[in-house]
């Protein structure tokens, strides 16, 4: 009941500062100094909350899709062998400073969102690839003799049974994943591309605290209701899937 | 028919099934028994070749089943594992209809297929069919199991102890239903199991297996009256023979002109019932519904031809 109305007024106020950000103009303004405002009006909040979350959702896609992939190739009997070589690389990646894959990526990509969309999709692939990697790997034994011996082929196994069995773990990776991303997205905006790090970044810069917690504010609010967005899809799927006994 | 010809598998140089030969004819319940770890799920799962036979051949009906793609024999054999395996993500109807679907059957004949299948097991469609496993009891989850082995009419049914988990009123209810199935349905089945008694009700053979080697092959009866090793008669179980031989027949084999005193028995009763009615009772003779008697005399003798 009080996460439910926690929730409620974490979204409304998201609302709030994305459609009226001037309504906050006398909330935001002891934070300010000398007159600057306390409300930043370069771009909009908006447009930069859309352009954070679509450089978000198309890393963490690609992510996704190329973890779970993974996953699914290591855990079958030919691709056994690139087990450690995968989980090398993915660790490699989120190991790596995403500060460090932009100052990389820019000479070879320039500036704007391309570097900054392959540091979130380096950073994103471990927490994915682990957990398809545990779901895969523990689904229960005597199911998976059965679709065997009811004659079902690999690949029906794998898409009738395995994946389906495995979602509700694979979403826990994804939804780190969103998480991660979004918050660690903020720093693109160093090397130009549109995100809520923008507005931090300009408090930073005209030392205005006001846009600092207005960036920060936006950012958290969005990972609190995505976070909470996958847990529902999460228990969704494991109903589906079986796995859970409604209450 | 079923025939396993030589049989051998070796797990890095260990023999788990060693040298094994039999034959199940057609609508003929095989049961086999031994010790934990004696490779009979082993020698089962070669048959479907979940498990590749490093020597021997096994021939269903007339086809070797090395020559078929291993799922496309899959589909023809019924198997029912031990603890049920079934997709928790689907509804029990859906369970039942995998077989069936995978073999391109029409909807309205998978349709009618799972109806007739649930209750032939007890199981009310319109309350069960659309519900996942997880509620289910585990007894009804080891019925829709096997009921979605039997789904596509499979001429032969593999079943690795289906009913382990069941309480004994269930399982006998369970077996019943099975042995009824299956002569109704002329399946030819070979059943794993634990359980003696389970193995001397449903078996027209047994199966005796030990170390990987098969140590006798033959009817019930003739296991319990002329055991062909000392292990098989440790594992019959020297002191129960005599109920476990009266409880093969019943009081229609051993009807005797006469009349007795009191309330007719049935001639279906087993022979193990009708002792156990004498002795408790304390009569020498029970009358038979239809005429005759059964004494205990001749049930006594029944009894001793077991521990010769
Ligand atoms: N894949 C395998 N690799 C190595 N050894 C195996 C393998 N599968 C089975 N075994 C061994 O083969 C032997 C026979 O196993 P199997 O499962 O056939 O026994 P079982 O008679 O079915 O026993 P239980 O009654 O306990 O189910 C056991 O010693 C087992 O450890
Ligand atoms: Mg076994």
């Amino acid at each position: 009941m009080i996460a439910k109305l926690f929730l409620t007024l974490a979204a409304a106020l998201l609302a709030a500062l994305l459609f009226t950000p001037e309504s906050f103009t006398e909330v935001f303004r002891p934070l300010t100094h000398n007159n600057a405002p306390p409300i930043y009006l370069q771009t909009s909040l908006l447009r930069l909350t859309l352009s954070h979350l679509a450089l978000v959702g198309i890393a963490v896609t690609a992510s996704t899709l190329v973890a779970v992939a993974g996953g699914v190739l290591v855990t079958r009997p030919a691709g056994r062998e690139f087990l450690p070589l995968a989980r090398t690389i993915t660790s490699v990646g989120q190991t790596f400073p995403p500060v460090a894959v932009l100052a990389l990526a820019v000479p070879a990509m320039g500036f704007g969102a391309g570097p900054t969309l392959v540091a979130l999709f380096l950073y994103g692939l471990l927490p994915v690839f682990e957990n398809t990697l545990t779901a895969l790997s523990t689904l229960p034994p005597s199911v998976l003799e059965a679709a065997r011996g009811m004659g079902l082929t690999r690949r029906q196994r794998l898409w009738q049974v395995e994946l389906p069995l495995a979602l509700p773990v694979i979403l826990a990776g994804v939804r780190l994943t969103a998480v991660i991303s979004l918050a660690t997205a903020t720093i693109g905006s160093t090397v130009a591309a549109k995100t809520l790090g923008e507005v931090i970044i300009a408090g930073l810069l005209s030392a205005n605290p006001a846009f600092v917690v207005q960036g920060g504010l936006i950012t958290g609010l969005l990972a609190i209701l995505i976070y909470e967005a996958f847990q529902r899809l999460e228990s969704w799927s494991a109903h589906r899937a079986g796995l859970i006994r409604p209450q | 028919m079923i025939r396993l010809d030589h049989l051998s598998k070796l797990y890095s140089g260990r023999a788990v099934v060693e040298d094994v030969s039999l034959t199940v004819e057609t609508g003929q319940i095989a049961a086999l028994v031994g010790t934990s770890g004696s490779g009979k799920t082993t020698l089962l799962r070669m048959i479907n070749r979940l498990v590749e036979p490093t020597k021997g051949r096994v021939w269903i009906g007339d086809t070797d089943a090395a020559k078929i793609e291993p799922h496309l024999l899959r589909r023809r054999i019924g198997y029912a594992i031990q603890g049920h395996g079934l997709f928790p993500h689907r509804t029990v109807g859906e369970n039942i209809a995998i077989v069936p679907r995978l073999l391109g059957w029409r909807e309205a004949e998978i349709s009618a297929r799972i109806d007739e299948l649930m209750q032939l097991f007890d199981l009310d469609p319109a309350v069960y069919r659309d519900r996942l496993p997880h509620a289910l009891s585990g007894g009804q989850q080891q019925r829709v199991g096997v009921a979605r082995a039997l789904a596509a009419r499979p001429e032969l049914l593999l079943m690795d102890e289906p009913f382990g988990a069941l309480d004994p009123v269930i399982r006998a209810k369970a077996q019943d239903d099975l042995r009824a199935i299956q002569r109704q349905l002329g399946t030819t089945l070979v059943i794993v199991t634990h359980d003696m008694e389970e193995a001397i009700q449903l078996g027209d053979r047994i199966a005796v297996m030990d170390k990987g080697r098969l140590l006798q092959f033959a009817p019930p009866s003739e296991i319990l009256t002329a055991p062909a090793t000392p292990f098989v008669e440790a594992l019959v179980g020297a002191a129960e023979r005599p109920f476990r031989l009266l409880s093969l027949s019943t009081v229609d084999a051993l009807r005797e002109p006469g009349e007795a005193p009191g309330t007719p028995i049935n001639p279906d009763t087993s022979l193990r019932e009708a002792l156990a009615l004498c002795l408790w009772e304390g009569r020498a003779a029970l009358p038979v519904s239809g005429g005759g008697i059964v004494t205990l005399a001749a049930l006594q003798a029944r009894a001793e031809g077991a521990s010769r």
